[in-house]
Order: C-alpha cells, then sequence, then structure tokens
C-alpha cells in the first residue's frame, strides 16, 4: 500500500466529480425524488396511502439511492476505463499494487454512496414534511448499517465495472439494477411479503433487502423490520463476497 | 543506471491477444474435443525470448506487427503475465517485485491511454502525485514538460479533443514526468509528423544522454538505425538477429539484395546466377522470382539480362536494394517487414 499513490488517486476521483457535479447530482438524486414524490406526498396526499407510509417509505429510498450512487459511480467509469481507450492504465502503472487501484475505487464510492444517502434524509424529509417522524436510537448501530451499506453497493460496481462490457451497460440495468430495485423491499417492508413465501425467501439473495431493511430498523424501528442482527450478518456476508469477487473480476481485466 | 533483462520468456494467449501486443504465430489446438464450439486458438506471442539490455542503452525491438513486440513490453512493464520465463528490471523481478519494478519505469502504449477526465496539465500533475512528487515540483516538471512537448497552449483543455499526435506526445510527456530510470516507448513515433517525429528522436537521446534506459519497439528501419545503439529483430516470437544497425546490416551476405522476377520459374538459369562475380546467394521466392544477394547492385543487371535472354527466359522485374535492416529482415525470414 502507497499511501500518496492511494490519496493522489481519490484526490483524482474527487477532482473529476466536482467538475461533473450537477450531472451527478441529477443522476444521483432525480429518480429517488421523484419517488419520493409520487409515493410519499402524491399517492399519500390522495388518500391510496396510509400517512405512515411517508416514514416507512424514507429509509428505503436512502438504501435505494446509497446503492444506486455506490454501484455507478465505480461500474460507470470502469466499464469506460477499462474498454478500447485503456485510460486506467496510468493507474495501474502507478507505483502500488494493483488491489489496491480497486480498493480505491470502492472508496471513491463508498463516499458518493454515504454522501447520497445521507442527503437524501434531509431533501426528504424537506418533500413530505410534515408526517416523516424519524427515530434514530442507536446511532452506532446506523453508522455502521450505512458504511456496510456502501461497501457493498460500491463493491457491487467493481465487479459489475469489470464484467460487463460497453456494449452490454443497458442489459446491467435492466437484468441486474431494476429487478435488484423492485425486490429490494424499498417501497414496502420485508414482512409484507408474507402472502408470497417464496418470493418472501428468494429477495433474501438480494443485497439491497437488507440495506432497505437495516435503514428501516435503525431509522424507524417501529415498523416491522428484519432482526438487525440478521441485517448486520446479511450486509457483512454480501460486502466480503462482493468485495472478494470485485477485486478478483479487477485482476483479471487489469493483467493479460 | 539501470539495465533490463528476460530469460526464456513465454507467452500463449488462450483468447485474442490485447490489441497493442499482437499476435505472434499462430498454434491452433483442439482442446475441448467434444465440444460443439470452435476449439480456443492457442496463439504463441513469445517463444523463448531471452535479452540483456545494459544500463542506459537505447534498444530497440524491430519487428512486423504481430512480432510480440508489445508481449514483450507488456510483460516487462507488469501489465501482461508471462506464460513461463523471468524478466528483471535492474536487480527486481517484474511479476514478483512489482511496485519497486512500477517506481524505475515509464510506459508509454502503442495506443493513447489518456486520462480523459482530465486536462492535460491535470493528467501530468496527477501521475506525478501518483508517483509521489510534491505539489510544487509536479507542477514545475509538468509545465516544463508541456513546454518541451509544444503543448504550452493546450495545457488546460480537455485531452478528448486533442489530434492523435497531441495525445501521443503527452503519453510521452507523462511517462517521463516522474523521472523514470527506464523508459518504454511502444511505437512511438506512430502516427507523428516527420517534424514531430524529429522532436521526438531528440528528446529520446537527450534524455538517454542523462543515463537513462530506453527499449523501444518500431516497425520502422530508419527510426531503429538512426535511434538505437542496439537492436533484436524477433518475428514469431523469436529473436531472429541481435546487434548494433551496423553490425546487422552488415550481416546480410553482399549487403545489396536484388530481387527478380522472370517469365518462367527455370532452376538451370538460377544455378548459372551463383557464378556471377559477387553474387553470395541466390533463393528462389515465390511467383517465378528469386533474390540475389551480391556485393554489387546495379552493375550485375545487364548480366543478370544476358544470362535470361541466353536462358529463353523473360526477366520481367528487377529491383535493387541497398545494405539495410529491410534486407537483413528478408533474408532471415523471406518476409518483408512490412507484410
Amino acid at each position: 500500500m502507497n499511501r500518496k499513490a492511494f490519496l493522489a488517486m481519490l484526490a483524482r476521483d474527487a477532482h473529476v466529480a466536482r467538475r461533473n457535479f450537477v450531472p451527478l447530482l441529477l443522476q444521483t438524486f432525480l429518480q429517488p425524488l421523484m419517488f419520493v414524490f409520487i409515493f410519499g406526498r402524491v399517492m399519500v396526499g390522495s388518500g391510496y396511502m396510509p400517512p405512515e407510509y411517508k416514514s416507512l417509505l424514507l429509509p428505503g429510498i436512502m438504501a435505494l439511492s446509497m446503492v444506486g450512487a455506490g454501484i455507478w459511480s465505480v461500474a460507470m467509469p470502469l466499464i469506460g476505463e477499462f474498454q478500447f481507450t485503456h485510460e486506467i492504465e496510468d493507474r495501474l502503472l502507478a507505483p502500488m499494487e494493483i488491489s489496491w487501484v480497486a480498493i480505491e475505487k470502492v472508496v471513491a464510492g463508498m463516499l458518493q454512496a454515504l454522501a447520497a444517502g445521507l442527503t437524501v434524509i434531509p431533501a426528504g424529509w424537506l418533500l413530505l414534511r410534515p408526517g416523516v417522524e424519524l427515530s434514530l436510537q442507536t446511532p452506532l448501530t446506523f453508522v455502521g448499517v450505512a458504511l456496510l451499506v456502501a461497501l457493498f453497493s460500491a463493491s457491487g460496481g467493481l465487479v459489475l465495472g469489470c464484467s460487463v462490457g460497453q456494449a452490454h451497460v443497458g442489459l446491467m440495468f435492466s437484468l441486474v439494477v431494476a429487478p435488484m430495485i423492485f425486490f429490494g423491499c424499498t417501497y414496502y417492508p420485508w414482512s409484507a411479503l408474507k402472502n408470497f413465501p417464496i418470493l418472501q425467501n428468494a429477495v433474501l439473495l438480494n443485497p439491497l433487502v437488507y440495506a432497505s431493511e437495516g435503514l428501516r430498523g435503525t431509522l424507524v424501528p417501529r415498523f416491522p423490520h428484519l432482526s438487525l442482527l440478521a441485517v448486520l450478518a446479511g450486509l457483512v456476508l454480501f460486502d466480503v463476497l462482493l468485495l472478494a469477487a470485485g477485486l478478483r473480476q479487477f485482476h483479471r481485466k487489469a493483467v493479460d | 543506471m539501470v539495465g533490463i533483462r528476460t530469460r526464456n520468456l513465454r507467452k500463449i494467449y488462450n483468447s485474442s491477444p490485447p490489441f497493442a501486443a499482437g499476435a505472434g504465430g499462430f498454434v491452433s489446438q483442439t482442446l475441448g474435443h467434444k465440444r460443439r464450439k470452435q476449439p480456443k486458438p492457442e496463439i504463441v506471442a513469445l517463444d523463448g525470448l531471452s535479452l540483456d539490455i545494459s544500463p542506459g542503452e537505447i534498444f530497440g525491438l524491430l519487428g512486423p506487427n504481430g512480432a510480440g513486440k508489445s508481449t514483450t513490453v507488456g510483460i516487462l512493464t507488469t501489465r501482461v503475465q508471462p506464460t513461463s520465463g523471468k524478466a528483471w528490471i535492474g536487480e527486481y523481478d517484474v511479476w514478483k517485485e512489482q511496485v519497486a519494478v512500477k517506481r524505475l519505469i515509464g510506459v508509454v502504449a502503442q495506443r493513447p491511454n489518456l486520462d480523459f477526465s482530465l486536462t492535460a496539465l491535470e493528467i501530468l500533475v496527477f501521475h506525478g502525485a501518483y508517483f509521489g512528487l510534491g505539489a510544487e515540483e509536479r507542477t514545475q516538471r509538468a509545465e516544463a514538460l508541456l513546454e518541451r512537448f509544444k503543448l504550452r497552449d493546450r495545457a488546460d483543455q480537455m485531452v478528448r479533443g486533442f489530434s492523435g499526435g497531441m495525445m501521443q506526445r503527452l503519453s510521452i510527456a507523462r511517462a517521463m514526468m516522474h523521472d523514470p530510470q527506464v523508459l518504454f516507448l511502444d511505437e512511438p513515433s506512430a502516427g507523428l509528423d516527420p517534424q514531430t517525429r524529429l522532436l521526438l528522436w531528440e528528446i529520446i537521446r537527450e534524455y538517454n544522454h542523462s543515463g537513462k534506459t530506453i527499449l523501444l519497439t518500431t516497425h520502422n528501419m530508419e527510426e531503429a538505425d538512426v535511434l538505437c545503439q542496439r537492436l533484436a529483430i524477433i518475428d514469431h516470437g523469436r529473436i531472429i538477429a541481435l546487434g548494433t544497425p551496423r553490425d546487422l546490416k552488415a550481416s546480410v551476405p553482399g549487403g545489396f539484395l536484388l530481387r527478380l522476377r522472370f517469365g518462367h520459374h527455370s532452376p538451370d538459369l538460377l544455378q548459372r546466377f551463383q557464378s556471377l562475380a559477387g553474387v553470395r546467394e541466390v533463393r528462389a521466392t515465390n511467383h517465378n522470382g528469386a533474390d540475389l544477394y551480391a556485393d554489387r547492385g546495379g552493375s550485375l543487371v545487364p548480366e543478370i539480362a544476358n544470362l535470361a535472354s541466353v536462358a529463353g527466359v523473360e526477366l520481367c522485374d528487377v529491383h535493387i536494394s541497398e545494405p539495410s535492416l529491410e534486407n537483413l529482415f528478408l533474408h532471415h525470414t523471406g518476409r518483408s517487414l512490412r507484410e
């Protein structure tokens, strides 16, 4: 590990993110905030949903934004940089082990995911108030869950970024990201699936479920949610699996 | 000063080699007999390459596309894993001590691989930062290099809009940014106009004078001839000749090459050419042709025409080339470098 090179790469990513600030902002927040507005404001305001739904929805949207930002911010640049132009080469040739180049990408992705998640809370609260009641009873657990969610989303981005070619980006979103979002317990709690037992068990393979349930369990614990122990175990498991797979894919892609 | 060593490097690709690392000899093998799919072709890009490049030398790898030049550079710069064999930069094993090796080397790839999210100046400055240069030092160096490579007025532009030649110049400037002991240049003058090529040659020589080792690949014989102190000519992943450009050219029998083409094939006639004064070697080639290696060029033509006319064979074409690396390559492989 070469601290100077690692920090310089983080600075490079921050610089590029700053340069693309407005598109990045739109891409991260537009969709989640539209969901918040339609589901939380319009549907609740018109009586199709009970008022408590606002509080139930916000942690799910936070999970969705974090996972979206983490995956997107790691996968999309990597897909480009590993293409024909091989832009990533100057970082692969920096005096640092190749795995650390991948880890730097993950850390940069985690920071973006955390920024996205933490911004959704005040933004969603502003859009939905009154009626959103968050009760942060275990702040440390919340921080732990948020970090683990950021890590799995950025590691997932690493796996996808090193496995998908530029021609298949659209497919990646329709086949991987979209099902993950719809079956990720973002708009409904996991317990709401009790009438669909097969589905209820199957979605446990979706890491976003643990993210949504974990944030729900720490931000609005009065709603039914998976036990925090199960959430933490699930998130740690997916973090380890995705990070290991991502590092392996990165090596395969980086070295001929 | 740092030298380069390789021992018995082999590289076999199981799928298409990357763009820059051209394919060498094609060896098709059936791997899965029961599969209905096409068998995976194995491509031998390097076939036991051993090299010793002295510290402070400008060394050239000359060969046609797909000879294994880029694969060699890829292995020496940690970017390609050899199938077998070893390589060292200075005392460091390239594959086992990658970080130490990466500190010593600067690399210019065959295709421009600049960071498209940055401006020209930022590319150099961030590169300096990856190598631990201080803020002031990296800015100063970056500005000096932009000046040297005539990119000063483009410093704050995104490189996406740069021409191929400008990207190439910036790639070379970037590789020099951290003042590496060994500089690898893979086809450095491809796509450059003649004026910039001369500038590049001057910069390479100057860099070499400061004690740096330079390995460059090229299929341009002039470049190899004027720039390199020693050359290895490679084909199908093997070294077929090695030495100074002067020694290599002198090693071609006679030096002159006369490429002849006749109306029809006549082994007797070729036999008679052997007895002409100054002719060292006669080789039959395809399409009723013959290659004559000789000590003299034009003065042989009337005698050849005379012998052909006596034998009743029409002489259709004559091409004379003076001693050159091209002739050397032809002599060893029977093919032109450009083929």
